[in-house]
């Protein structure tokens, strides 16, 4: 792999890539059962850089900054590249925002181009706010012909010849303003460098290397920290291929595993249980002496790599499993959410380890990750090369609140010195999440002091941002809250969010109030959705501004009621 | 040519005996992820049913901010 010590910026790295390995398949793109794109390291150097060209002759500066909003695939990176050769800063958005919430974090970000996949562009462009947009230069992929573009030009015509410029960065600049949450309330716009990244890099292919011919799908968004690193820059640098999926249905995902021999991916708890729950399924069928010998064959591969995987002999033993993946599958990623040790323990029995990490946006993809040596089903891993941690004020169990520092450590979140002076304290990153260290340097979570949820699909949740679904609601004061907040519970497994609720004097809690509840909690999309409510009995606590105080708050609920009481939609 | 009321029919039909639900438990505009007890994967299995069935081609997207049966049918129709 390059070294990643000698680059000041990502653009820098990656052009070095794509001529170190001209030859090597970067990219390769499936819809379905059909493939869309291959191409290799040159191919994609020679698609890039008449883009690239294009920008600049748009004006596109140094340091302009550029928001991409696609599912995954070939574009998404080609674009990526394009922005870091001229300079610019990325804006990774997430596709399953509303179109409402694209254009909130577009005029909070300022970014004057924008690159979108044409259905989320017909969204925005029907939406009531768009005439207030600022955007300069909308670039559209797979637009159909005679579609109204609403002022955006086609992607795939958006090209000059010419060689562009390359402009350098250095590593403190600015690479991508990532969000890590905050549409609705508050948008928390971490803004990361080129050396967070190059540094996250070098610490994650130290335990995990890729190398060329190694292949890593794709799954989740690459506009998350998780894939960003992993399915884009950590494989370009070191000349992998990258296999992007433009569906995530099932069937096809254990196609791609086979059709294309994939070594690597990264799935999210969501994903990983029902890949759990298909070979169950599967498993269950087997006749007596099948399903005898498979877990034999299972126990024999957890004793034998009790102390680390051993790759080559797991294929041997389950070799019909392996070759269900592929054969060629090394290891699984997972993090960001909560994942249960038996899904875990499950795939490491049949000789494909998943590695359980940690990180969060404001500290780049991973803090923690286990290096399976040997493996751990309880832990979110040790601390990354170059990645200090620490917990702060530790209680008798030596729980406390993680502390991060290093160089992955993003900047400051954007116009947010506020934020920011909060969440960095003299160098250290405030996570919010409650941890503490084994006797082995492992790191185990026991819950977040923050009040918010991350879904099982990956999502950071905070409450605040989906107040505004309840405004109108007929009561006195509402307020919304994560339930392990309210009732902190030392474990991060059963993540809801609980509505509270003051009534008016004299109101009874009636049918029709719970309607109005359940349908407006039905607007929202279904991860940000409500788990229950309950009914409180006093008046919020309140500044002298009238904003709800909402640690006092939820130290009173607290206090006076259990998580019982919750009514669960 | 086939109504959205009758797409709708044959969605919710559909729905209730791949998910094995009451056909009866199931309505128009409400929230099937509920009603069917299915997270978004187990969704777009739904959607491969239904591209099956109405012989389009359904992407993932189709499903984006869709929870219930109403605007599912409207998004096939569109496709018709």
């Amino acid at each position: 792999m390059l070294n990643l010590d000698q680059y000041s910026c990502l653009g820098a790295a990656l052009r070095d890539a794509l001529d170190r390995w001209p030859n090597e398949n970067c990219l390769i793109e499936a819809d379905r059962d059909r493939e869309k794109t291959r191409l290799t390291y040159s191919d994609f150097k020679e698609v890039a850089l008449p883009l690239a060209r294009a920008l600049e002759d748009a004006e596109f500066k140094t340091g302009d900054r550029a928001a991409i909003i696609m599912t995954n695939q070939s574009k998404w990176l080609i674009s990526a590249y394009a922005v870091f050769y001229r300079g610019g800063v990325l804006v990774p958005l997430d596709y399953k925002l509303s179109a409402a919430e694209h254009l909130q974090l577009l005029r909070h970000c300022q970014a004057e181009f924008l690159i979108i996949e044409y259905h989320l562009w017909r969204a925005i462009a029907q939406s009531p706010e768009f005439k207030n947009h600022k955007l300069k230069k909308v670039l559209v992929t797979e637009a159909p012909l005679r579609a109204d573009l609403a002022g955006a030009y086609r992607w795939e015509e958006f090209r000059r010849k010419g060689d562009p410029a390359f402009v350098m960065r250095e590593r403190q600049d600015t690479a991508c303003i990532v969000y890590s949450s905050g549409t609705g309330g508050r948008p928390k716009g971490c803004v990361l460098t080129h050396e967070n990244y190059l540094e996250q890099c070098k610490a994650l292919t130290a335990w995990y290397p890729f190398w060329p011919g190694v292949r890593y799908l794709s799954i989740l968004p690459t506009n998350h920290a998780i894939d960003f690193m992993v399915g884009f820059i950590g494989p370009f640098v070191c000349g992998a291929c990258v296999v992007h999926l433009r569906t995530l249905r099932p069937e096809f995902v254990r196609d791609a595993f086979v059709r294309y021999k994939i070594t690597y991916v990264s799935l999210v708890p969501m994903i990983l249980k029902n890949l759990e729950r298909g070979l169950r399924a599967k498993f269950e069928e087997l006749s007596g002496g099948k399903r005898f010998l498979l877990d034999r064959m299972m126990a024999l591969n957890k004793s034998l790599t009790r102390r680390r995987p051993k790759v080559g002999l797991s294929r041997k033993l389950l070799a019909q499993v392996h070759q269900g993946f592929g054969g060629e599958l090394r290891a699984m990623f997972t993090g960001g959410a909560f994942m249960e040790p038996s899904t875990l323990q499950f795939f490491y029995d049949l000789g494909i380890p998943v590695a359980n990490g940690y990180g969060l946006t404001e500290a780049g993809t991973s803090l923690t990750l286990n290096d399976l040596n040997p493996f751990r089903a309880d832990t979110v891993g040790k601390p990354l090369p170059g990645v200090e941690l620490r917990v702060l004020s530790p209680d008798a169990d030596g729980i406390g609140q993680v502390a991060v520092r290093g160089k992955t450590v993003m900047s400051h979140y954007l116009d947010d010195p506020e934020l920011t002076a909060q969440t960095i304290v003299d160098g250290w990153l405030i996570t919010g999440d409650l941890g503490r260290f084994d006797d082995d340097g492992h790191l185990q979570l026991f819950g977040r002091k923050k009040n918010m949820i991350v879904t099982e699909g990956g999502k950071n949740v905070y409450p605040e941002d989906i107040e505004t679904a309840f405004e109108g609601l007929s009561v006195k004061e509402y307020c919304v809250f994560a339930a392990n907040y309210l009732w902190p519970a030392k474990t991060l497994g059963r993540e809801m969010l609980v509505l509270v609720l003051r009534l008016e004097q004299n109101q009874e809690f009636s049918e029709a109030l719970k309607e109005e509840i359940v349908t407006r909690n039905r607007r929202l999309p279904d991860f940000k959705r409500i788990g229950g409510y309950l009914v409180f009995s006093s008046d919020f606590p309140r500044t002298a501004s009238m904003k709800i105080k909402r640690d006092a708050l939820a130290e009173e609920v607290r206090k006076k009621l259990d998580r019982s009481v919750v009514v669960e939609l | 040519m086939t109504t959205t009321d009758q797409i709708l029919e044959q969605i919710m039909n559909l729905a209730a005996m791949h998910f094995k639900v009451q056909r009866e438990e199931l309505t128009p505009d409400g929230d099937f992820f509920k009603t069917l007890g299915i997270d978004s994967l187990q969704a777009l299995d739904l959607l491969t049913r239904l591209e099956h069935h109405f012989r389009i081609e359904l992407p993932d997207y189709e499903l984006q901010g869709v929870s219930d049966f109403r605007t599912l049918a409207d998004r096939i129709q569109a496709r018709l």
